[in-house]
C-alpha cells in the first residue's frame, strides 16, 4: 500500500526524523492559510507547493488543463513582496492545481487527478542525495541503498553510473550498525558538520523500516541544508500489505480515490485483480496461471482485459463476484475462464460461473477450460446448466478459441 | 532417486485448521507418511482421517485408510516422539514464520511452508534464523513438494503426476501442475516437482533445486518455471550455464505485466525497470535453456532440450 508524500512526512516526523515544515490542503483557503505561518515560523520567504499524487516524477511533470503549471512549484514571490505576494501566488497556482490532472512520467498518458497539496517551507540546500530502505530479494534482507545523486531518478544512476549507489545489509537481529552509517557517511562524502546528523537519520530510518513494515522507504532527495541540517525533502512510502493488520494506523491512511475502483472492489471480495486495456477478459485460478494466461492471449493475437486470480481457497461467491467485475468492464468482448484445481475444485468454478450468469446474464461469448481436481464433475455442471460455454481442452486452445469468438 | 522427500519421510503437520486437515487427509490418501500433527491447545489427543485410497500415489495399498495422528504442544516433543524427518506448515500468516523458525529448532530437516500472506519482515526473520542450522525451508506461498508415488506434501492434486525422469521446479503452484499434466501426457513423468513460492523473501530458490536435481541419478531433465520480478532466474540462467550438464527448459510467465502492479504474487513486479520477463527469457536462452513461448508448450520445449 502506498502513501502520500505529506503522511510519509508525518509519520517521519512523529519519529523525529527531520522534515520540513509543511501544511497539507485539499482547498485554495487551506492553502492560503498555511502561507503566513510557513514564511513567519522558518524565516524562509520562499514556499513550495507540492500536488499530492501516488506517482513520481512531479517535479517535471505538467497538467493537462495546464500545460505551463508543473506539479511541484518552487514560489519565490515572497522574497521580494513579502507574505502577500507569496499568498497571491500560491492562489494562483493552487486554483490551477487543484482537480487539475496531472501527467508524470509515472502516471501514463491519463494522469491523475489532484486532491491534495501539500505546502511546505522553502529549504536552502547545500547537497542532495539519495537515501532508500528496500527489500533485497537476493540476500532476503533490507538494505539502505544511498548515492550522492540526489535528485535523479535512481534507476538511471544505477545504469549509467552503478559506482555511485552505496548499499549496506540490514541483518535483522541488529538492525543498521553505527559503523555501518558511518561508512555510508563517508561515502557520500558528508562532512564532519553533518555526518552525526546523517548517521542519525540513516539508522531512525532503518528502524522505521523495521518497526513499520515498509516495502519501501525512498528520499529523493535527502538534503544537506546550508545550516548542516539533515533533511528529507522529499519521502515516498509504500507498505506490505501482509502486515497490514498490525498496523491500523497506516491502514487508514489508504487513499481509495488513488486506486481502480473495480481493484478495490475486488479486494474487498478477496480476489487479485488489475486491470489492463485489451478486450478478453480472462478469470484464472493462481497468479502464475493468471499471468500465464494473459501471456498467452497476447501470444496468439489477442489483448488481455485484466489479470485476475481467484487463488486457491475461493467459494462460488466469490468466483461469482470476480465474474460481475469482468463483464463491468466495458471493454471485454470475450471471457476466458481457465482452472487447473489444486486446493481450487472445478465444480465450485464452475457454480459459480453459472450462478454469476443467473445473476447478470451473459452478453459476449464464454471459453472455459476446467483441468484438475473434481474436473469431470465441473464440467458435468456446466454441461447441466445449459449455458453458451464453448470448452477449451488446453490454455492455448482457449485462447485461440476466445479470440476467434471476439473477432 | 529423488530430491528432498521420499517414501522414508515422517511429515508432521503445523496447523490443523480447515486447510491443514483437508490436505493431511489427502497427503495420507496419497500415502504419505503423516506420523503426527503439533497445535497448541489440542495437544495430547489425536485426529482420525478416514477415507478411500487415492491410488494414483504410493502403490499397493488397501482401498481404505484410518489413520490415527497424535496431536503435540510443541515441534520439539513432536519430533522426539514420532522421528519425523519433515514438516509442513498451514499455520495462518501471523503465526507462520514463528512455527516454520520452531521447527527449525526442533532439528527437523525440512520444513515445507504452504501458507500465503506471510509478513515480509517476518520472513526476513525466520530466513535469518535458518542460517547455520541444518534444516531446509521450501516456501512459503508454494503449492508444496512432491515424489510421485512416494510421498506428496502439500496442496498439490496427486492423480496428475507420474513417475518419471524430469524434475520440475517452480515459483508458480498452478503453472507446476501445468508442467506436471504435460509432462505425465507424454509420458516423460517427474522425478520431483518442487514449488518454491510466489514470495519475494523464501527458503529455497532455483540454484539449490537445481543443484538437487543435477546431483540426482534419475533426473534426465528439468522443466524451470519462473515470473517476473526479483533476478533469481537470471541467477538460475548462470548456474545452468556453467555447472549442469542435464538439459533444462523453462517457461516465464509475465511478458504481458504492466509495471509497477504486483500480479498476484508479493513477489511478482516489475519494479524500476527490473525483474522484466524480456531479460528473464534472454538469460535463460543464453544458458541454453529450452524456453517454451506459452505454459501449453513446457512439455514439448523439454522434450525438444531432452533432443
Amino acid at each position: 500500500m502506498k502513501i502520500h508524500e505529506y503522511q510519509a512526512k508525518q509519520l517521519m516526523g512523529a519519529r523525529g526524523i527531520p522534515v520540513p515544515m509543511g501544511y497539507v490542503a485539499t482547498t485554495i483557503e487551506d492553502a492560503l492559510v498555511a502561507v503566513k505561518p510557513l514564511i513567519e515560523s522558518s524565516g524562509n520567504p520562499v514556499v513550495v507547493l507540492k500536488s499530492q499524487i501516488h506517482a513520481g516524477g512531479r517535479g517535471k511533470g505538467t497538467f493537462k488543463e495546464h500545460p505551463d503549471v508543473n506539479g511541484v512549484n518552487v514560489i519565490t514571490a515572497g522574497i521580494g513582496g513579502g507574505v502577500a505576494a507569496a499568498e497571491e501566488a500560491v492562489r494562483v497556482l493552487a486554483s490551477k492545481m487543484l482537480g487539475s490532472t496531472l501527467v508524470t512520467i509515472q502516471t501514463g498518458e491519463e494522469g491523475k487527478v489532484v486532491n491534495r497539496l501539500y505546502l511546505e517551507q522553502g529549504i536552502d540546500i547545500e547537497r542532495e542525495l539519495y537515501l532508500a530502505v528496500l527489500l533485497d530479494r537476493a540476500v532476503g534482507r533490507n538494505i539502505v541503498m544511498a548515492s550522492t545523486e540526489g535528485g535523479v531518478e535512481i534507476e538511471k544512476v544505477a545504469e549509467e553510473t552503478p559506482e555511485k549507489i552505496l548499499r549496506a545489509e540490514i541483518d535483522p537481529a541488529f538492525g543498521l550498525l553505527p559503523f555501518q552509517a558511518n561508512q555510508l557517511s563517508t561515502g557520500l562524502g558528508i562532512g564532519p558538520d553533518a555526518s552525526k546528523s546523517f548517521a542519525q537519520f540513516v539508522r531512525s530510518l532503518s528502524d522505521m523500516a523495521t518497526d513499520m513494515d515498509t516495502d519501501l522507504i525512498e528520499i529523493n532527495p535527502l538534503v544537506v541544508t546550508k545550516q548542516g541540517e539533515v533533511m528529507a525533502l522529499d519521502g515516498k512510502m509504500a507498505f506490505d500489505d501482509n502486515s497490514l493488520f498490525r498496523h491500523p494506523d497506516v491502514a487508514e491512511m489508504r487513499d481509495v480515490s488513488e486506486e481502480d475502483p473495480s481493484e478495490l472492489a475486488a479486494k474487498e471480495a478477496g480476489l487479485n485483480y488489475i486491470k489492463l486495456d485489451g478486450t478478453v477478459g480472462c478469470l484464472v485460478n493462481g497468479a502464475g496461471l493468471a499471468m500465464a494466461t494473459m501471456d498467452t492471449i497476447k501470444h496468439v493475437g489477442g489483448e488481455p482485459a485484466n489479470f485476475l486470480d481467484v487463488g486457491g481457497g475461493a467459494d462460488a461467491d466469490q468466483v461469482s463476484t470476480a465474474f460481475e467485475i469482468i463483464t463491468g468492464d466495458e471493454n471485454v468482448k470475450g471471457i476466458f475462464v481457465n482452472i487447473f484445481g489444486g486446493i481450487m475444485r472445478c465444480d465450485v468454478i464452475a457454480t459459480g460461473i453459472v450462478e454469476a450468469v443467473k445473476r447478470v446474464g451473459l452478453e459476449v461469448p464464454l471459453v472455459v477450460r476446467l483441468e484438475g481436481t473434481n474436473v469431470e464433475l465441473g464440467k458435468r455442471i456446466i454441461e447441466e446448466s445449459g449455458l453458451d460455454v464453448v470448452n477449451a481442452e488446453s490454455l492455448r486452445d482457449g485462447a485461440v478459441k476466445i479470440l476467434e469468438l471476439t473477432r | 532417486m529423488s530430491i528432498l522427500v521420499d517414501k522414508n519421510t515422517r511429515v508432521l503437520v503445523q496447523g490443523l485448521g480447515k486447510t491443514g486437515q483437508f490436505h493431511t487427509e489427502k497427503a495420507i490418501a496419497y500415502g504419505t507418511q503423516m506420523v503426527g500433527a503439533v497445535h497448541p491447545t489440542r495437544a495430547d489427543t489425536t485426529m482420525r482421517f478416514e477415507g478411500e485410497t487415492d491410488h494414483s500415489g504410493v502403490p499397493d495399498r488397501d482401498d481404505t485408510f484410518s489413520v490415527e495422528l497424535p496431536i503435540y504442544a510443541t515441534m520439539s516433543e513432536a519430533v522426539a516422539e514420532t522421528g519425523a524427518n519433515a514438516s509442513v506448515v498451514y499455520v495462518p500468516p501471523p503465526f507462520a514464520a514463528d512455527a516454520i523458525m520452531e521447527a527449525a529448532a526442533s532439528g527437523i530437516e525440512l520444513v515445507v511452508a504452504i501458507t500465503e500472506g506471510i509478513p515480509v519482515a517476518d520472513m526476513v526473520k525466520a530466513k535469518r534464523y535458518l542460517e547455520g542450522r541444518g534444516t531446509r525451508l521450501i516456501g512459503p506461498n508454494c503449492p508444496g513438494v512432491i515424489t510421485p508415488h512416494e510421498c506428496k506434501i502439500g496442496i498439490m492434486p496427486g492423480y496428475i503426476h507420474q513417475r518419471g525422469r524430469i524434475g520440475v521446479v517452480s515459483r508458480s503452484g498452478t503453472l507446476t501442475y501445468e508442467a506436471v499434466h504435460q509432462l505425465t501426457l507424454r509420458g516423460l513423468g517427474q522425478t520431483s516437482a518442487i514449488g518454491i513460492g510466489g514470495d519475494p523473501v523464501n527458503g529455497t530458490n532455483f540454484v539449490d533445486v537445481l543443484r538437487l536435481f543435477e546431483a540426482d541419478s534419475e533426473t534426465e531433465g528439468v522443466v524451470m518455471i519462473g515470473e517476473i520480478g526479483g533476478t533469481a532466474e537470471e541467477e538460475a540462467a548462470e548456474f545452468v550455464a556453467q555447472e549442469m550438464t542435464i538439459p533444462v527448459a523453462g517457461f516465464i510467465a509475465g511478458t504481458t505485466a504492466p509495471p509497477g502492479k504486483r500480479m498476484g504474487h508479493a513477489g511478482a513486479i516489475v519494479s524500476g525497470g527490473k525483474g522484466t520477463a524480456e531479460a528473464k527469457i534472454e538469460a535463460m536462452t543464453a544458458a541454453g535453456i529450452v524456453v517454451a513461448e506459452t505454459p501449453s508448450e513446457m512439455g514439448e520445449a523439454m522434450e525438444r532440450a531432452l533432443g
